[in-house]
């Protein structure tokens, strides 16, 4: 496995039906469309089943999704706005042979898109394609919780709306952590870390090709905040930066403010290449100055 | 008491029957009265006609786990003195939204029947039964002598039924109300205890949200001097439950309310030396929104403590780690996922005692979130912690080499349920089933008496329960399995099961009907979303008349698939109480 960080190789979507090798893919529109099919998104709870023994020889079991909650199928990226249809009649196999591992989706043409998970199942969000959005879909009644506990997690934690990036539940502090150029977002606990040190270390684990670099050492700035030299020097030290917006929907370099004040302001992170970040430098020094 | 009746029961010689014979009723029932196990009775009610009727006569507590199972009028015609019932009403997968509303288990015509036949009634606890104000009304009315109630994951009531018992019981000794579907109104039920009424020894509304009247909540913890139990809800604060221990240094069981409070230094003190001085608290819950800050007041509390109930509470697992320091003697413990692997290292590390663990995900329908505990968890409890028998755990990855370690340490498990959160996930190492995981705890653990199971499985892990699984009497599965000889090899290999509930397999009905004979000795069998059709749900109902059949069929599904099958043995014959979603056949 390539160790770029990302290895869409094992996240790719491949064609083939149960139990087979999958084949490489060859005529896929987007060779890089890496996408992660989780079980969660395929069945609502108005989700019709069909059993076709007679479509299966190996006595698989097929169940197919209404059209309504085939809307919330994710669809792979190079389908198009096509996709609609042909996932109307989107079928699931589940529980495939040796191979395949995970959950495979066969879509309106008959072929079957394995997703592959060997390592946790993760969510793909991708902004861009957005007919279909696959979050929220999930099976009726799994994980087996009673209703009690639901409600009760629910209701302690605020409404979680695509532009509110922070959730706040049972005492956690859950930001959103989106990298340019990786297909998926990652979510992390504010409250579970300490310090800069301690967030960009997590954060390197996650999202490896990225250094947040000299950023985290030195966490308690001047009087003046950081100097103009020193901030350039970070940028230059590392492709990538990492970026928070905070309260007041700025977008801010992470590590110039105490810690404190970081969590009580962040709303979201963005891991963002670091000519890109270049802009953020003179803002992020005028606020520190308006700050003091 | 079971050795005598064995002796008695082993005993063919003729003179030895003579004296049997001549033995009066009324020391047989006296010594029967001392056997409390609900099967030593059934075993002794089978002996013969004599033993049948001073069974009867002397019993008082009557456990019903299928409430459909026997009719109130067959319960009150063959036991005239129970004065404790305990009644199970909707199938368990019910708490999972997978049963239809309106669906049966109403206590009411269970009431209407003990008004008459058990005047004298004291006990009743209920879980999965659909109670309504006007039962609870009744109750309180018509019951004199009545002491405790318990209500666990019910439905259809509000706090106006509670405000009934509350004014109407005057000899409660326990109200208990847990998990329920309640219309939460009003938190004036509480201020409807009588100034009079002193009897209350267990008292638990923490699943309750509205605010009551703090001050008639200290007075009646001031004037019932057996409390033993509080567990109080959300909306009391620090302070007041500061308030309420001073006054209730006697307690056992303890649920805080909300943990969360600005408290100054003096506040704080208090707070502290009210729990030092509650030296019998052995069990502890609530802990509502708990902020770090407030968790060092329990530490001298906590060196008694036998059972730790964090489900609610989502502590790190930096702050977790150094409350369970001071939790040595903790034998159950109850977390959310929040204190993830290193967390479950503290408990291994400091609760040798430790024999229950259960691990609830703090947001299980959020896929971003990757934390939350995995097998590494699991398995350090499992080296520190070899009394281990009792484990729930929701977790997003899993190993088969990591549950083969786990059991292996901790040989002596009687109840496993292993919940991998996503469904058909396979060893997220090896990408293989996890087949030999669960192969490995019914290999190894022969005492095992519940499991559920999870993750990517075939037909193996049926074979496997089936081949060595011979005590367990409750199996949970979901998308799992290969064919119906999964299925088949579970009906045919566990001697004891009784409850067998499935969902999402591809079982069948050559998997259903090879079952036919196996169901009278269940209690129940749940399937739903399977491969199973009508046709077959009623040749089953039609070959087995002591079954009840029921199907639920969910608007616009095929007619000849049967979506949801609920079958059970009774003796009361078909429910006439079924809403029209609800076929029985």
């Amino acid at each position: 496995m390539e160790k770029s960080g990302l290895n869409l190789k094992a996240t790719e979507l491949r064609l083939g039906l149960p139990g087979s090798e999958s084949p490489e893919r060859g005529s896929d529109k987007n060779g890089n469309a890496a996408v992660i099919l989780s079980l969660k998104s395929f069945v609502g709870s108005g989700a019709k089943r069909v059993f076709c023994d007679a479509t299966d020889a190996d006595a698989k079991w097929v169940f197919s999704v209404s059209e309504a909650a085939a809307g919330r199928l994710f669809s792979p990226r190079g389908g198009g706005s096509s996709n609609n249809n042909n996932n109307n009649h989107g079928k699931v196999h589940v529980g495939s042979d040796s191979g395949l591992g995970g959950p495979v989706l066969e879509d309106g043409n008959g072929a079957c898109v394995a997703a592959q998970s060997p390592k946790p199942v993760m969510m793909v969000q991708d902004k861009k394609s957005h007919e279909i959005a696959p979050s929220k879909a999930q099976v009726v009644g799994w994980p087996p919780i009673r209703s009690y506990r639901k409600n009760t997690m629910s209701s302690q934690s605020s409404k979680n709306d695509d532009d509110s990036e922070a959730k706040l539940g049972l005492g956690c502090l859950y930001v959103k952590v989106s990298m340019d150029g990786a297909p998926y977002l990652r979510k992390v606990d504010l409250k579970t870390y300490s310090s800069y040190i301690d967030l960009s270390s997590a954060l390197e684990k996650m999202f490896s090709c990225f250094t947040i670099g000299q950023c985290s050492s030195h966490n308690v700035p001047s009087r003046d905040g950081l100097s103009e030299s020193r901030l350039m020097d970070l940028l230059h030290g590392s492709e990538y930066v990492l970026t928070y917006e905070d309260k007041d929907g700025d977008w801010m370099l992470v590590g110039d403010v105490p810690w404190e004040m970081f969590t009580d302001s962040c709303r979201r992170l963005r891991i963002m290449k670091s000519s890109d970040a270049i802009g953020l430098a003179p803002r992020a020094m005028e606020k520190c100055k308006n700050r003091n | 008491m079971e050795s005598e009746s064995k002796r008695k029961k082993e005993s063919p010689n003729t003179a030895e029957l003579a004296v049997t014979a001549s033995f009066p009723d009324e020391v047989l029932e006296i010594v029967l009265s001392l056997l409390t196990s609900h099967r030593d009775r059934s075993s002794v009610s089978l002996v013969c006609k004599d033993w049948y009727r001073a069974e009867r006569w002397s019993r008082t507590q009557v456990f019903i786990g299928n409430c459909y199972s026997v009719s109130p009028e067959i319960l009150t015609r063959r036991f005239p003195n129970i004065r404790s019932v305990t009644l199970k009403g909707k199938p368990r997968f019910s708490d999972f939204n997978l049963v239809p509303p309106n669906w049966g288990a109403d206590i009411h015509a269970w009431l209407v029947a003990f008004a008459v036949k058990y005047p004298f009634l004291e006990e009743l606890r209920l879980k999965r039964m659909a109670v309504s104000d006007e039962s609870l009304e009744f109750l309180a009315s018509n019951f004199p002598n009545f002491k405790l109630l318990s209500l666990l994951s019910c439905d259809g009531f509000s706090t106006d039924g509670l405000a009934a018992i509350a004014t109407h019981c005057k000899n409660l000794t326990e109200l208990d109300i847990q998990e329920n579907g309640i219309e939460d109104s009003s938190g004036s039920w509480l201020s409807c205890f009588p100034e009079s009424f002193t009897s209350l020894e267990v008292l638990n509304f923490a699943n309750l949200t509205s605010e009551v009247n703090t001050d008639a909540l200290e007075r009646l913890v001031s004037r019932c001097k057996s409390l033993k139990v509080l567990k109080v809800n959300k909306s009391i604060s620090l302070e007041q439950l500061q308030r309420l221990l001073v006054r209730a240094p006697q307690l056992e069981e303890l649920g805080t309310g909300s943990f969360l409070q600005d408290l100054t230094a003096r506040p704080y003190a208090d707070l502290e030396s009210a729990f030092n001085n509650c030296k019998n608290i052995h069990t502890l819950s609530g802990l509502w929104e708990a902020v770090p800050l407030y968790l060092p007041a329990l530490y001298n509390s906590c060196a008694n403590l036998t059972f730790l109930n964090l489900s609610y509470t989502a502590l790190q697992s930096g702050e977790f780690a150094k409350l369970v320091v001071h939790c040595p003697r903790l034998r159950r413990l109850w977390v959310l996922d929040t204190v993830e692997d290193k967390g479950l290292e503290a408990v291994g590390s400091n609760c040798p005692l430790l024999e229950e663990l259960r691990v609830f995900p703090a947001d299980p329908f959020d896929e971003e979130i990757i934390h939350g505990v995995t097998e590494e968890g699991f398995v350090a409890v499992s080296f520190g912690c070899r009394r281990l028998h009792y484990v729930l755990y929701f977790c997003r990855q899993m190993t088969n080499a990591a549950v083969a370690t786990i059991v292996q340490n901790c040989p002596n498990f009687t109840h496993f349920r292993l919940c991998i959160m996503t469904p058909g996930l396979p060893d997220y190492l090896t990408n293989e089933p996890m087949d030999e995981a669960f192969g490995a705890v019914v290999k190894t653990c022969s005492k095992l008496q519940r499991l559920s199971v999870s993750g990517l499985l075939t037909d193996l892990t049926f074979e496997y329960i089936g081949k060595y699984a011979k005590n367990l009497e409750t199996l949970s599965v979901a998308f799992a399995g290969r064919s119906d000889r999964g299925m088949q090899c579970v009906l045919e290999g566990c001697p004891k099961l009784r409850k067998l509930e499935i969902r999402d397999c591809p079982f069948g009905n050559e998997a259903l009907l090879s079952g036919l004979e196996k169901y009278e000795s269940m209690r129940s069998l749940w399937m739903s979303a399977c491969n199973v059709t009508m046709n077959a749900c009623r040749r089953l109902a039609k070959q087995m008349p002591r079954l009840n059949v029921e199907v639920m069929k969910e608007d616009g599904s095929d007619d000849s698939q049967a979506d949801k099958v609920y079958i059970y043995r009774t003796v009361a014959g078909p429910r006439r109480d079924a809403p029209p979603s609800v076929l029985t056949l």
